[in-house]
């Protein structure tokens, strides 16, 4: 299991890289996307990959931590999700007000030069 | 413990009291300057009722623990050397108050002064009593914005933000050094508390970086106090008004360079490095601050270079490190602040009543202004040194110091030469100042007639003329108790016997003023008509200017060679940089990671699920397919880019993590809308890019091709070799231990979220709102692109299936009819959703964000269901409101904490019985969690509308045109 998560995130941080290096905003939107995927999950694997032990604690009693997952790297994946989702907006923002101005969609604010 | 509370009222009250005279209104002269008198008063009685303790010798202490771990706190001692300068600050302060009530114009405004004198004094109290060396090179800084801010006060003047704009750069280039001189000092040392610093002065000259420290910190020092050869800002810094150069630029700011020369003389003196340095480059300033004043035109000009003169003095001698010559630097740091304080004040009243402040117009004013004439003249008397004026006891001890024998170096030999040759140009300038002032025929040509100014402008300079005769004629009486505990706290039991009189016999130094005195009267007769020429500089030295080495030196640093090295390394490219940045951070990613091999695998191949395997196939697939298509086609990539989120999601809930599931899937859709949303204003791209296939570019691809995949193995390998290993001590076993017990919720995520790391996530959501009003704000100036203007094809009537008058149905009102009235449907079901994984999120997957998110996506349904114009009319929705109100209530919550004397954002938790219902859990966290709530749904919807709203703009757009047309066409049949 472990293998093929860490070959899905490899694959996620792959594609989202070679997407925030093209040219085009919208293609750069998509690769931010990507990378947060892979990003968000990295940190989540941090906390290892266990099945079936949601950490919803018992009320009371003896808790053996063993026997949940990590609440530790899920809090934080959970804020990070909500704020990627929030950077998206903005940067899909810029995106249209550059487009505005700029008349053309290329991240550089200009056109190749021909 | 009242000492240690007086001690924070002398630095606290000023800056509390700026604080409320900034917000006074423009008009409130009297008001604002009742309130500085007042804090300056006070400041003044507190220091008199603290002086029976500072007498014995004792240092009052007072402490505030910022970083104790660190030897970071807020250390305030106060000893009689800090005592003494606190009360030039404050009682000159107190003067310098009065008088600027009657100097400023109606028309300025003073509340902004007044803030500024106060905390200005305030700081200045802070670098006298600081006990800790970081904190003191803090106040330090703060003197220095707070001058900049000052000689800037007439913002429209071009000399006034010249003026400031150096005098920062200068000070605060040297507050640079100083701090590093600390930082250093601290380490040798080992402490950066300011006696430990003081009493380890055998330490730090054995230490092989002495020299380096000595220099930094002397720069600092001589930056502040105007020495050679950072001189030239004071000069230019007498643009500011003159209470400012009474107070800042000659009694008390600049005095804070000598001051910590003599406070730092045990630690970092009685070195040969020392005493050439300090007392070179003093003796240098001493000499060409006096000629420099000698030939300048302007009133404050001429007083600006003698300050700098008299600076040079005192630095010379501390440079000569005696203990006698420590007294004499302490006591010409007083008499200098009380003579020069009253000339400035003496000065700004001639250029308030005359209009002018230029030495060759002014003339024979004694007749008009006979009262501040008589002042002016025994302020200039002290100045120069002349027997039965304060000024003349710290001359004579200098010239005994100067005379006496010290370390037989060139120098040393030297001193008593050219303390005679400076003085001689300093009688000769006063004598300049006062002669063609006031004496001579009447000024003709003034801007105004001169007449006495109103006598409250001239008690503050009466009050220091008449301190300068007391001190002068009666030292042991009116100087000798304060010099004696100042003394003590420098040199403690080194502090030798010293005789402070008037009349200390026929000796060396009495013959030296003599001479000094005759040979300026003699210099003043014969070149009077030279010195008021156009050069403002004596010959040789109008050569050497230290301002036109500045200008150079910010012109090369600010603007020549910065451009030079962005053309180099610039780019205003997005590419290359976040190039640079992806193969940057891999390459330091690798340089930490590099033979990190010493990891225990786990059983890894075990148990691999074909579900999970086939899952991410279609994950990995869908992601590659994003990569692939994003240019041509976006919409597949964007819904490729959904198949990618939709693995991700069901990862989560694979591996336990429910909360994490629900909370992607909600954003997922919420970031799909709005893309799509999005979608419409980005230009169409159909046609390939003939050079697209060229070998440039497929190099640019293949090479971005390889990052790409360098970066996806190295994050896979580095993912693989953590995930594989046994997981080590982690503080989540802390938040699974005491979830419950302490957060009173069964589910630790959320418990972490919304209590024991409510800080962040309050930090988080007020992020959010920030994000959501920039969104808001950037869009509306939003400016579509001319084809995105058009209504889009599903949009547009289609008259084929209706009548022709614009009422037929659009290809949208035709797909979305049952759709639509199924999403209304859904409205209320949407709400109770929202409101369900809101509640049971203390407990069980949901909580704020999801909730949230659900409620933002049920509104957003409802947008898509009818339109914006039908939905709005229906419904108000205020995302403002809801994000404020949310923040509200998380901070309220966080502040509720207070009421029962915990810390910001303690939670308190427990069940209530609820009739019916059974147990609820009623937590605080709870509340909180409602804030995040609210700030979630705010922030979304506020985001998708501000959006979503571009559509009706450019429909008024369309409309505009139309409108245009029609005008354009009727004009045309007109005509």
């Amino acid at each position: 299991m472990e293998l093929i998560l860490s070959l899905a995130i490899g694959v996620l941080v792959g594609s989202g890289v070679w997407l925030i290096l093209r040219p085009r905003s919208f293609q750069v939107i998509i690769g931010l996307c990507l990378l947060s995927y892979g990003v968000n999950l990295f940190i989540f694997g941090m906390g290892r990959l266990v099945s079936g032990a949601a950490p919803i604690m018992p009320k009371g009693g003896f808790v053996d931590p063993a026997a949940y997952a990590d609440p530790v790297p899920q809090a934080l994946v959970l804020t990070a999700i909500v704020i990627s989702f929030a950077t998206t907006a903005l940067f899909l923002v810029v995106i249209m007000a550059s487009r505005g101005l700029t008349g053309t969609d290329h991240v550089n604010g200009k056109e190749r030069d021909q | 413990m009242i000492e240690q509370n007086a001690l924070l009222l002398l630095t606290g009250l000023p800056f509390g009291a700026a604080a409320i005279a900034s917000t006074l209104p423009r008009q409130a002269r009297n008001a604002e300057a009742w309130l500085s008198g007042a804090v300056m008063a006070a400041g003044v009685v507190i220091l008199a009722l603290l002086f029976p303790l500072i007498a014995t010798g004792e240092v009052l202490r007072a402490q505030i623990e910022w970083l104790p771990s660190l030897g970071l706190n807020l250390d305030l001692r106060l000893d009689g050397l800090a005592w003494l300068m606190l009360l030039l600050v404050f009682g000159i302060g107190l003067l310098v108050v009065i008088y600027a009530r009657y100097y400023m114009a109606p028309t300025d405004p003073v509340p902004r002064f007044y803030a500024l004198l106060l905390a200005f004094s305030g700081a200045m109290a802070g670098i006298l009593i600081s006990g800790n060396i970081i904190g003191l090179v803090v106040f330090w800084e703060l003197t220095s914005v707070v001058s900049f801010l000052l000689i800037g006060y007439w913002q429209r003047s071009q000399a006034a933000r010249d003026g400031a704009r150096m005098a920062l750069t200068v000070t605060a280039s040297g507050g640079f050094c100083l701090l590093a001189a600390m930082l250093m000092l601290g380490q040798i040392v080992g402490s950066y508390d300011l006696d430990t610093v003081l009493a380890s002065g055998d330490v730090i000259r054995a230490h092989p970086l002495y020299l380096p420290v000595l220099i930094l910190f002397l720069i600092g020092a001589f930056t502040k106090s105007a020495q050679f050869p950072f001189h030239f800002w004071l000069p230019n810094a007498m643009a500011a008004p003159t209470p400012v150069s009474a107070y800042l630029h000659s009694a008390t700011m600049v005095k804070a360079g000598v001051f910590l020369l003599v406070r730092f003389s045990p630690a970092l003196g009685q070195t040969p490095a020392w005493f050439w340095i300090v007392a070179g480059a003093g003796m240098t300033t001493l000499v060409i601050g006096a000629m420099i004043a000698l030939w300048r035109n302007d009133l404050k000009g001429l007083l600006a270079y003698s300050t700098i003169s008299h600076l040079g003095l005192i630095t010379a001698l501390v440079g000569i490190g005696s203990e006698l010559a420590i007294i004499a630097a302490i006591f010409h740091i007083l008499n200098h602040a009380l003579f020069k304080a009253s000339l400035f004040m003496a000065a700004g009243i001639i250029d308030h009543e005359t209009g002018t402040r230029d030495m060759r117009r002014l003339s024979g004013l004694f007749g008009p202004m006979p009262r501040t004439g008589i002042l002016a003249i025994v302020a200039a008397a002290s100045m120069a040194g002349v027997p039965l004026a304060n000024g003349f006891l710290s001359k004579e001890m200098f010239f005994a110091e100067a005379a006496d024998w010290h370390n037989g170096s060139a120098l040393d030999n030297a001193l008593p030469y050219i303390a005679v040759f400076a003085s001689v140009f300093s009688v000769a300038y006063s004598l300049r100042f006062i002669m063609s002032v006031f004496f001579g025929p009447p000024a003709t040509d003034l801007p105004r007639t001169p007449h006495e100014p109103p006598s409250w402008m001239r008690r503050p300079v009466e009050a220091l003329v008449l301190l300068c005769l007391l001190v002068g004629i009666f030292p042991g009486l009116a100087a000798r108790w304060v010099l004696d505990v100042a003394a003590v706290a420098v040199l403690g039991d080194r502090t030798p016997y010293y005789s402070l009189a008037l009349w200390h016999g026929w000796n060396t130094p009495l013959k030296m003023s003599l001479v000094a005195l005759v040979a300026g009267l003699a210099v003043y007769a014969l070149g009077a008509r030279r010195f008021s020429g156009e050069a403002e500089a004596p010959p040789l030295l109008d050569r050497i200017r230290g301002q036109r080495i500045f200008d150079a030196l910010m012109l090369r640093l600010g603007w020549k060679w910065p451009r030079v090295l962005h053309r180099a390394m610039g780019s205003d490219a997005l590419q290359p940089q976040l190039r640079l940045i992806v193969v940057l951070t891999w390459l330091a990613a690798a340089f930490v990671l590099w033979g990190a091999t010493r990891l225990v695998p786990r059983q890894v191949f075990e148990g691999v699920n074909p579900v999970f395997a086939l899952l991410w196939a279609v994950g990995a697939t869908c992601a590659l397919g994003a990569a692939w298509q994003a240019k041509y086609h976006r919409f597949a990539a964007l819904v490729m880019l959904g198949g990618a989120g939709l693995a991700t999601c069901l990862t989560f809930a694979w591996f336990s993590a429910p909360d994490l599931a629900v909370t992607q899937l909600l954003v997922e859709i919420l970031t799909t809308v709005l893309l799509l949303l999005g979608l419409r204003w980005l230009p169409r791209r159909v046609e390939k890019i003939a050079e697209d296939v060229l070998l440039p570019a497929r190099l640019r691809r293949g090479r971005d091709a390889v990052l790409a995949a360098a970066c996806g193995t190295g994050v896979a390998a580095l993912a693989f070799a953590v995930m594989s290993t046994a997981p080590g001590l982690s503080i989540g076993d802390w938040f699974r231990r005491n979830a419950y017990s302490e957060g009173g919720g069964t589910n630790a995520v959320n418990v972490i979220l919304v209590d024991f790391r409510a800080f962040d996530t309050f930090g988080e959501i007020t992020v959010l709102t920030i994000v959501a009003l920039t969104c808001f704000a950037l869009l509306r100036r939003f400016r579509p692109a001319p084809e995105s203007i058009a209504l889009p094809e599903q949009q547009r009537p289609v008259p084929a299936a209706g009548p022709e008058d614009g009422t037929s149905p659009t290809p949208h009102d035709v797909l979305m009819a049952v759709p639509s009235v199924i999403m209304q449907w859904m409205f209320p079901l949407s709400i109770m959703l929202a409101a369900y994984l809101f509640f049971r999120g203390h407990d069980l997957p949901g909580g704020g964000f999801a909730g949230g998110v659900a409620f933002a996506i049920g509104l957003l349904l409802q947008y898509l269901a009818t339109n914006v114009r039908w939905l709005e009319s229906r419904i108000t929705i205020r995302p403002t409101t809801w994000m404020g109100i949310g923040l509200l209530i998380a901070a309220g919550t966080g502040i509720g904490g207070f009421l029962f004397g915990y810390p910001f954002l303690t939670a308190s938790a427990r069940y209530v019985d609820v009739p019916l219902v059974g147990p609820v859990p009623a937590a605080t966290a709870m509340v909180f969690d409602l804030g995040v709530f609210a700030t979630v749904v705010g922030a979304s919807v506020l985001i998708q509308i501000a959006i979503a709203h571009q559509s009706l703009r450019s429909a008024r757009l369309r409309a505009r045109e139309a409108t245009d047309t029609a005008a354009a066409a009727l004009h045309r049949e007109a005509r």
